[in-house]
């Protein structure tokens, strides 16, 4: 990965508490997995930034490398790597992303 | 580029030997999988280590020649 890339990443990661690297975007998703945790997102009305990888081929391959991880979408929040969209979803279904969400101070709707 | 499905399961065995391994064939096209993978490695560390440990076990091929394979893992 080149250092511009590695740069970028690290800038989304630093400027949004929730950042999304997804393939398409939260309103036009290009991919079932991240069209799944950006309606996760969305469900809770978490304030996210959706990061398009579609849109750069250094940017697509350059994530994988910088969280070691092979698939898209990649979840960070507050600059941590929090998982894909099967972690994500059983998170969601458990309960524990919402206690995450709580435990890092990032606003979400709450159960009626 | 597709892959079979005892393949998948012989390459999670062979990284976690004492496995149980259960792979169904999503779509029926050899290219939508879902394993899930139950191990007595996974206790201890976090699900993302857990992942990994599974990713790592097929050795580059996900997000290649496997195109998707949803992962649940479980420990015993």
């Amino acid at each position: 990965m080149d250092q511009q890339t590695n740069d970028l990443i690290k800038n989304e990661i630093d400027t949004n508490e929730v950042c999304l690297f997804m393939k398409g975007t939260p309103d036009a998703p290009q991919c079932g997995f991240s069209m799944a945790v950006s309606n996760i997102l969305k469900i809770l009305e978490v304030n996210f930034k959706g990061v398009n990888v579609l849109e750069n081929q250094e940017l697509r391959q350059g994530i994988k490398e910088f969280s070691d991880w092979p698939t898209i979408p990649q979840l960070y929040i507050k600059n941590e790597f929090v998982g894909g969209c099967d972690i994500i979803k059983e998170m969601f279904e458990s309960g524990e992303l919402t206690k995450l969400f709580e435990n890092k101070n990032i606003s979400f709707k709450k159960k009626e | 580029m597709a892959m079979d499905l005892k393949e998948i399961e012989s390459l999670i065995k062979e990284a976690l030997p004492d496995a149980s391994v259960e792979i169904q064939d999503l779509a029926g096209d050899g290219n939508h999988y879902s394993a899930t993978v139950t191990s007595s490695k996974f206790s201890g560390i976090s699900k993302i280590e857990q992942h990994k440990i599974v990713y790592n076990s097929l050795k580059g091929k996900m997000g290649n020649e496997l195109h998707a394979l949803a992962i649940k893992t479980k420990e015993n």
